[in-house]
């Protein structure tokens, strides 16, 4: 049996880890759904209601397990965080409660239309349905950060004794919700979504792509496909530069107000000033290989980088060490590898974007055997990516659940068990595994079928009166 | 210190905003179980159905809703996280293995019926169907015994109230979810529910008598409370919303059953919210004075909810007027 401790976080990083990826895929699928939509009711071209139609069908697989799997992650707070949730209650409640009523409820209301109602409502209330789940879900993401932001850096505050226990009580709304780390994070997530679903559109369409030019296998709605990987691509190319903008001016953030998180990204022990900036390293010895820049190491640096990078282009800058701040300390060799491998995807969805703009420049875009490789072999690595980044960002701050006001293991709930938090932590990985595994097979069962045949559409799209073969209505 | 200004000095306009934000997340809570119990309602008649168009007809039926239904338990949630931390806190970890028994049934009730419409081949269905039988059976039982355990400040899981309880609020469900069904189905398949909705409504009247025995003859605490006016008030609210219901059931007035329907599962929350009162965590005799949250957030709690909730009621509004009258097997996307 597990520490409740141990159980608990293991449990939340597992619930998580599966759960995100499905809000990044209805965030990152709601811009394009609203555009599809928009284009569907102005031109009444066939592509773009085969486009809405498919891409409407992963949205609603993905919006059904991301709801199961989502509330799961609110009453986890209260189940095996609950002083943490006593204590921050006066700040961390309040977004979460928000989050439901301001955001979910608008999603989930107009999904139901979305979904259902293409037979039933005109196209302005569509319209407005296609737009009031796109606002939804981005709002969810809204609150759920505003509230991670304040643990990452707390403001807005005071620290107060409630029966003998230490509590955190709001005084300054305005400063502990709009966080300057929340505009980070915001902007980083969303982009990261809107990225993640492109690589998804680019992979998916060259996959077709690739199957009928370069292998000559007839496909039907080639055309379809041909505009996937247009759409994901012009995505890509207008994201992927963003993500590793931001990313820069995020992760300099992240120096000033969580030099501990900073540190641990760089695997930096003793302060230092002109630090280089690692993109391997490797102890010399295997006793050393949870320190990535342990004494002996085999490293290739860019002399000065990580200064640079920290202090917004001084290379002789000074980065405060892990020694600096008291135990425990967060898992370095997570966090250092998590965060390169990041930042190298980041990199390589900008050559993809190049690659992908300069062959559709020419004219050569279906043709480029490789880029089709490529990008195949790219379709799942944004979420990764955006895995890789949540690992950095949570398991970097640690040992805080607040930072610098209370450790994850004080947050626990004091009455849990070893035995009941290691039971639900297995129940649940093999629960929230299964999900996964079944959502894949359901998104690869509907890519197989594919979008609806241009031919079919006018015919099952809007049908005559509902049939009444029973009887009479009331 | 910086200051929250004019939130910092005392409740909204004198208002006595811990009791209203006692009200309001039972309020929240009966929502929930009102929506998404006719949705497990209709989970449970899936098992009495044989004709596997009927059984389309009954997914068809909750197809565009109960995604939305569900968000009142996530909204209860936070509601509560956020006028009550300690009772979050301390509610959730106490009942914790029923809370995670509670989020499984919820997984698989609400996973099955997307997984169902997504193959046509009868073994898929068969267990899907399975699953979706077992996820809205479970869900209302494991609530109805959250509920109890809560009501009567139990610690274990499994005691005689959270048993009877349960069943209780399965059979609310079934009566929701024919009143629900009966609105959204037609021919041979809405006429037969007629019979299943008598039935659920004896089984629950017999089910909350129970209840009310057992709290008057084994739990001191609430003795009292029981007969207060407003729980006896309730009581006969109930007996009266269940005539109505069994006449309006079996005159075909589906409307009138629907309402009754939503009245019986308000009165029975706030039964339970009545017999709570002034407590809001019995086990630990928590007060709701005690336990409301400080007054910076209550206040923006406040205004959020006050602005929130009307929305909401509009976003429903469009949803089900959009899908109102019976609803046919082909209609998506």
């Amino acid at each position: 049996m597990l520490e409740p401790v141990a159980a608990s976080r293991l449990q939340f990083a597992v619930t998580t880890i599966v759960h995100i990826i499905f809000p990044v895929m209805s965030m990152g699928l709601a811009p394009f759904l609203i555009y599809f939509t928009w284009k569907d009711i102005r031109t009444g071209k066939p592509i773009y209601e085969q486009l809405r139609r498919f891409w409407t069908k992963i949205f609603a697989i993905s919006f059904v397990v991301g709801t199961v799997t989502g509330i799961v992650l609110e009453f986890e707070f209260g189940t095996n965080f609950a002083v943490f949730s006593t204590a921050a209650g006066d700040l961390f409640g309040g977004p979460l409660a928000l989050e439901g009523m301001m955001a979910f409820m608008l999603e989930a209301t107009f999904l139901g239309i979305f979904v259902f109602g293409r037979q039933r409502v005109g196209n302005v209330l569509y319209m407005i349905s296609a737009v009031a789940v796109g606002i939804g879900t981005w709002l969810s993401a809204v609150w759920i950060l505003v509230a991670n932001s304040w643990m990452q850096t707390p403001r807005g505050y005071e620290l107060v004794s409630e029966n003998g226990q230490q509590v955190v009580m709001l005084v300054d709304p305005l400063a502990a919700y709009l966080n300057p780390r929340f505009i980070w994070m915001y902007v980083h997530m969303q982009n990261a979504a809107v990225e993640s679903v492109a690589l998804v559109l680019a992979g998916l369409g060259a996959y077709f792509v690739f199957r009928h030019h370069i292998w000559g296998y007839p496909i039907e709605n080639v055309e379809f496909w041909e505009t996937t990987l247009k759409f994901g691509l012009i995505a890509l190319i207008i994201t992927a530069p963003l993500q590793v903008l931001h990313g820069d001016l995020y992760a300099r953030h992240v120096f000033e107000t969580q030099p501990q998180k900073f540190a641990a990204m760089e695997a930096i022990w003793e302060t230092e000033s002109y630090v280089p900036e690692y993109i391997i390293a490797f102890p010399t010895s295997m006793e050393d290989l949870l320190d990535p820049r342990a004494k002996d190491i085999f490293g290739i640096g860019i002399p000065g980088g990580a200064s640079w990078l920290a202090s917004g282009g001084d290379p002789q800058a000074t980065i405060r060490g892990l020694e600096e701040f008291e135990g425990p300390q967060p898992p370095v060799a997570l966090v250092f590898w998590s965060f390169r491998a990041m930042v190298g995807l980041g990199f390589w969805f900008i050559l993809l974007a190049v690659w992908g703009g300069y062959r559709w420049v020419r004219g050569q875009l279906l043709e480029d055997d490789l880029l089709h490789l490529a990008l195949m072999a790219s379709t799942p690595l944004g979420i990764f990516a955006v895995h890789l980044g949540w690992v950095v960002t949570e398991v970097g701050r640690q040992p805080w659940i607040i930072q610098d006001i209370m450790k994850t293991s004080a947050g626990v709930s004091s009455d849990l068990t070893g035995t009941e938090a290691t039971v639900t932590l297995a129940g649940f990985t093999v629960v929230y595994l299964a999900l996964l595994v079944l959502y894949l097979y359901v998104v690869a069962r509907i890519v197989r079928s594919g979008p609806p045949a241009p031919a079919d559409l006018t015919v099952t799209e809007r049908p005559e009166t509902p049939t009444d073969e029973v009887g009479a209505d009331d | 210190m910086t200051d929250g200004g004019w939130l910092a000095n005392g409740p909204l306009f004198d208002l006595p905003l811990a009791d209203i934000w006692f009200g309001l997340v039972f309020f929240i809570f009966a929502m929930f179980l009102f929506l998404d119990g006719f949705d497990f309602g209709v989970g449970l008649l899936f098992a009495t159905r044989e004709d596997s168009h009927e059984r389309e007809q009954l997914l068809a039926a909750i197809g565009p809703f109960w995604d939305g239904n569900e968000v009142w338990l996530v909204v209860f949630g936070g509601a509560l996280f956020a006028a009550f931390p300690a009772v979050y806190g301390n509610l959730f970890s106490r009942h914790y293995l029923l809370m995670f028994a509670i989020l499984g049934a919820l997984i698989i009730r609400g996973l099955a019926p997307e997984m169902y419409e997504q193959r046509h081949d009868e073994n898929w269905q068969r267990w899907w169907g399975r699953a979706f039988i077992v996820g809205s059976v479970t869900a209302p039982f494991f609530l109805g015994m959250f509920t109890a355990n809560w009501l009567v400040g139990a610690t274990t899981i499994i005691t005689l109230p959270s048993l009877v309880v349960g069943l209780t609020v399965v059979a609310l469900t079934v009566v929701d979810g024919v009143a629900f069904l009966r609105l959204k189905t037609r021919g041979e398949l809405r006429a037969d529910l007629q019979t299943d909705g008598h039935r659920a409504l004896g089984a629950y009247l017999v089910l909350v008598v129970l209840t009310l025995a057992y709290i008057a003859v084994a739990v001191p605490d609430l003795r009292s409370a029981l007969v207060s006016p407003l729980v006896v008030a309730l009581i006969v609210l109930t007996l009266i919303l269940a005539g109505v219901y069994a006449v309006a059931t079996s005159r075909d007035r589906y409307y009138v059953a629907f309402v009754a329907a939503a009245g019986l599962v308000f009165s029975l929350v706030s039964i339970v919210a009545g017999l709570m009162y002034p407590t809001i965590d019995p086990a630990v005799g928590l007060t709701v004075d005690a336990a409301i949250v400080s007054t910076v957030p209550l206040n923006l709690m406040s205004i959020g909810a006050g602005l929130l909730l009307p929305l909401i009621f509009i976003y429903f509004g469009v949803l089900y007027s959009a899908f109102s009258g019976p609803i046919d097997v082909e209609e998506s996307y």
